[in-house]
């Protein structure tokens, strides 16, 4: 295993691919904002990192140089893991977590996150982790400030830091991720883990297919480069893995499925259905989970769940990419 | 019980087929289409009659059956008749549940044996509304008591047929039903028409859609124009049928959800279905007997047997519709059977329920294209019985190629039609009936069993 690099100014000489190119940073971002704009290689050095990591005590945090940092979290949608996992992460780097939720969210626009970011920039915050339900309304703020942010979820958008521990998850439990078939299952309509999985699968050589209700995908999906089924048993049968999304029950309403029972009878992962898969198929979920909706607890409790270490996962990727955030070139 | 229908012009589209062969069925199954063996036995049989085991067999030369009567070998002479694959009427309303005074499973399934009909797709807009899997399998189980001919099911699109939130069609469809409908009334909302395309995608069933905009369409009674406005009654214009079948076919289009306009009655819904199949899009389209026979102005005083939704239209839209039926662009010819009690279609003509019933005259009416060389024999059978299998999946019929279901009708295209004192629906609301048709459904086989032969139901009396 690799050593955990000190500083990313210096190539680590990993392979001669990278050693090819030393005038190049290997991370040069001011924020982590999505998958979709991430290259091969910087999304690489952030599984590698992650799993770098993986055995460091909060006392020995890698990087000195985020101690005393805080790390403002504004979350104006409810979050407990995703939170949680942030505020652990930024403890075991030696950081200071500040939690912010913002009361009434659903009136929160772009402009008023961009007021508190340079309100608690203003007394010396440099690092931010920002979940909205507005799409792309964190891309906005991130532009208009200097300090680092990490999206945590932007409406329908990108959650960037769950498919990277979603890859992590399948790296190490599947020992790599070119030529893996993933399936993705329900509501991919509506979902930024969704978005943010596919374009990073995609972009690590996965063959990923999305599996849903017709109504549950969105238009032009196919152009992406992924696989659409509608039928999850005949899906299955040749996944390695499959990520079930979580499926907001208030979807009922607007006509996107008829009843949960319908829904758990045609898309929920049960027993019998994981059992058209291969034996080894790896069983993801990025919580929290409706238990016999969208995934039965036998499932999710089950062998094949990896949805345990997903959670641990998550703390290790949060630290790499804040790490890594705050180790950038100047 | 082996039956051999014999030395009748077969048609078949399904396998490219319009020649004088037997045809052989065992086990509930076409077995073989064979040349036509030359016998005695079809000069002295009565068309469409029955020849049984040992008082006229076939004397076919070194042919098994034949030499082995103790088989019970059933002929069904065909000779000057046309033996087709059993009509498939995918807009019937058998009533059942809760309108059983009107019609039911039983007196439908006689009436469809009477026309032909060997296979019956019923609407979900009964009392209550099949909207649930187990109303579908409370028919499906109805009907295997009660049908003489094959029912299959068309399950509710929305709740209660309300137009707001989807049914489970997916359950429903598990239970056996292979199209949705909210039939009787439109989808209005064009979000859950989407919705309802998209989710059914998933299922690899069609909707069929009443297309019907009921903003333009309220109060009305005939065709809007001239022969509505001088009876002084409120019209339904084109534009309620074309501005919906638009709607739809644009969504299909979008969703790639498959869509099947019902009762199509305008000459723009035709062009617009040819247009959308050219895109290639999933499109399908039906069209009633009445809407290619009769215009408004043969609408007789205010006689409610003429009223029906959508209403009869103008002769350029009747022409439009044979014209559709020609070239393919129709791909169904479906009653939409709507039985009424006598009394409500008493009422006055804006009072009375729309609907006619047409079973039992859908064969005749249809048969009329053909003689006045409209249609040919083959297209025919491509609109009553091929294309409709295809349509709502059903593999095992719409054709007469071995392995398949044994659903044959043999038509005497010169005979009289069924008087309408023979019909076996309980409604009698037509605006065919005391009307001179010809053309009679001789002999019909469901599943190899004889339901109907010299023209009656197995087993009643003749009518002449």
């Amino acid at each position: 295993m690799a050593t955990p690099a000190r500083t990313t100014r210096v190539p680590s000489g990993r392979s001669s691919r990278q050693a090819a190119y030393p005038a190049k940073p290997l991370w040069s971002r001011k924020d982590l904002l999505g998958t979709r704009d991430l290259s091969v290689r910087e999304i690489e050095l952030i599984l590698d990192r992650a799993r770098a990591v993986r055995e460091l005590s909060p006392k020995t945090g890698e990087s000195s140089a985020l101690r005393g940092e805080r790390l403002g979290l504004i979350f104006t949608e409810p979050s407990t893991r995703t939170r949680t996992s942030f505020e652990t992460a930024a403890r075991n780097l030696g950081m200071e977590p500040l939690g912010f939720s913002v009361q009434n969210s659903s009136t929160l626009k772009g402009e008023s996150l961009l007021d508190t970011i340079r309100n608690l920039e203003a007394l010396g915050t440099r690092f931010f982790v920002a979940r909205t339900e507005a799409s792309g309304a964190i891309h906005s703020v991130a532009a208009q400030v200097r300090s680092h942010i990490v999206n945590a979820g932007d409406g329908a958008h990108e959650h960037p830091t769950q498919a990277l521990l979603d890859a992590f998850t399948l790296r190490e439990r599947l020992g790599r991720i070119a030529g893996l078939r993933v399936l993705i299952v329900g509501d991919i309509l509506h979902s930024r883990v969704a978005r943010s999985n596919i374009w990073a699968l995609l972009k690590l050589k996965a063959r990923v297919t999305v599996c849903g209700p017709g109504t549950l995908l969105p238009a032009g999906i196919e152009s992406w480069g992924v696989r659409i089924d509608l039928d999850l048993r005949r899906a299955i049968r040749d996944a390695d893995a499959v990520n079930v999304l979580r499926l907001q029950l208030e979807r009922q309403k607007e006509n996107l499925f008829p009843s949960l029972s319908e829904y758990h009878r045609f898309y929920g992962l049960t027993q019998e259905v994981l059992s058209l898969a291969n034996p080894r198929c790896l069983v993801l979920h990025p919580g929290p989970l409706n238990r016999d909706v969208e995934i039965s607890s036998e499932v999710a409790d089950g062998p094949q769940s990896a949805i345990l270490e997903q959670v641990a996962n998550g703390v290790r990727i949060r630290m790499a990419v804040l790490s890594l955030l705050g180790n950038r070139p100047a | 019980m082996k039956t051999l229908i014999s030395g009748g012009l077969v048609v078949d589209p399904s396998q490219n087929l319009e020649a004088v062969r037997d045809v052989w069925i065992s086990d509930g199954k076409i077995e073989a289409i064979r040349p036509a063996a030359r016998g005695p036995f079809s000069s002295r049989a009565v068309p469409g009659d029955i020849a049984e085991p040992g008082a006229a067999r076939p004397a076919r030369q070194g042919s098994k059956p034949a030499s082995q009567p103790e088989n019970g070998l059933r002929v069904i002479d065909a000779k000057g008749q046309w033996v087709i694959p059993g009509l498939i009427d995918m807009h019937v309303h058998l009533r059942e549940p809760g309108c059983e005074t009107e019609e039911s499973i039983a007196t439908g399934t006689r009436a469809a044996a009477l026309g032909g009909v060997t296979t019956v797709l019923a609407m979900p807009n009964t009392d209550p509304v099949v909207d649930s899997p187990a109303l579908v399998k409370l028919l499906r189980s109805r009907a295997t008591t009660d049908a003489l001919v094959n029912v299959v099911i068309a399950g509710a699109v929305t709740r209660g047929q309300k137009g707001a939130e989807l049914a489970e069609m997916g359950r429903m469809s598990q239970a056996g039903a292979v199209a949705f409908t909210d039939d009787g009334r439109p989808i209005m909302n064009a979000q859950v028409m989407r919705r309802a395309l998209e989710y059914l995608k998933g299922l690899d069933r069609p909707l069929l859609d009443h297309c019907e905009d009921e903003n333009l369409s309220a109060g009305g009674v005939l065709n809007e124009g001239a022969a509505c406005a001088a009876k002084g009654l409120p019209g339904i214009p084109k534009a309620s049928e074309t501005l919906m079948a638009m709607r739809d076919v644009a969504l299909a289009e979008w969703t790639g959800g498959r869509l099947h306009l019902c009762h199509i009655s305008c000459a723009e819904t035709v062009g617009l279905v040819r247009r959308a199949k050219r895109r290639g899009a999933a499109v399908t389209a039906e069209a009633a007997p009445h809407h290619f026979t009769l215009t408004d102005s043969d609408v007789e005083g205010y006689d409610a047997d003429f009223k029906m939704n959508p209403p009869l239209r103008a002769i350029e839209d009747v022409e439009a519709i044979q014209e559709g039926l020609r070239d393919g662009t129709i791909d169904a010819v479906a009653t939409d059977h709507a039985p009424h009690a006598a009394a409500r279609k008493a009422l006055p003509m804006a009072q009375a329920p729309f609907g006619v019933i047409g079973l039992e005259t859908l064969l005749p009416l249809t048969l009329a294209l053909v003689e006045r060389g409209l249609l040919t024999k083959k297209s025919l059978v491509r609109a009553v019985s091929t294309r409709p299998a295809l349509i709502l999946g059903l593999k095992q019929k719409g054709g007469l190629r071995p392995g398949m279901d044994a659903d044959v009708t043999v038509v005497d295209s010169q005979a009289a039609a069924l008087p309408a004192q023979c019909w076996a629906s309980k409604s009698r609301n037509s605006p065919f009936k005391g009307k001179n048709l010809k053309g009679r459904a001789t002999a019909v086989l469901v599943g190899g069993r004889l339901v109907v032969q010299g023209g009656n139901l197995a087993g009643s009396p003749p009518d002449r």
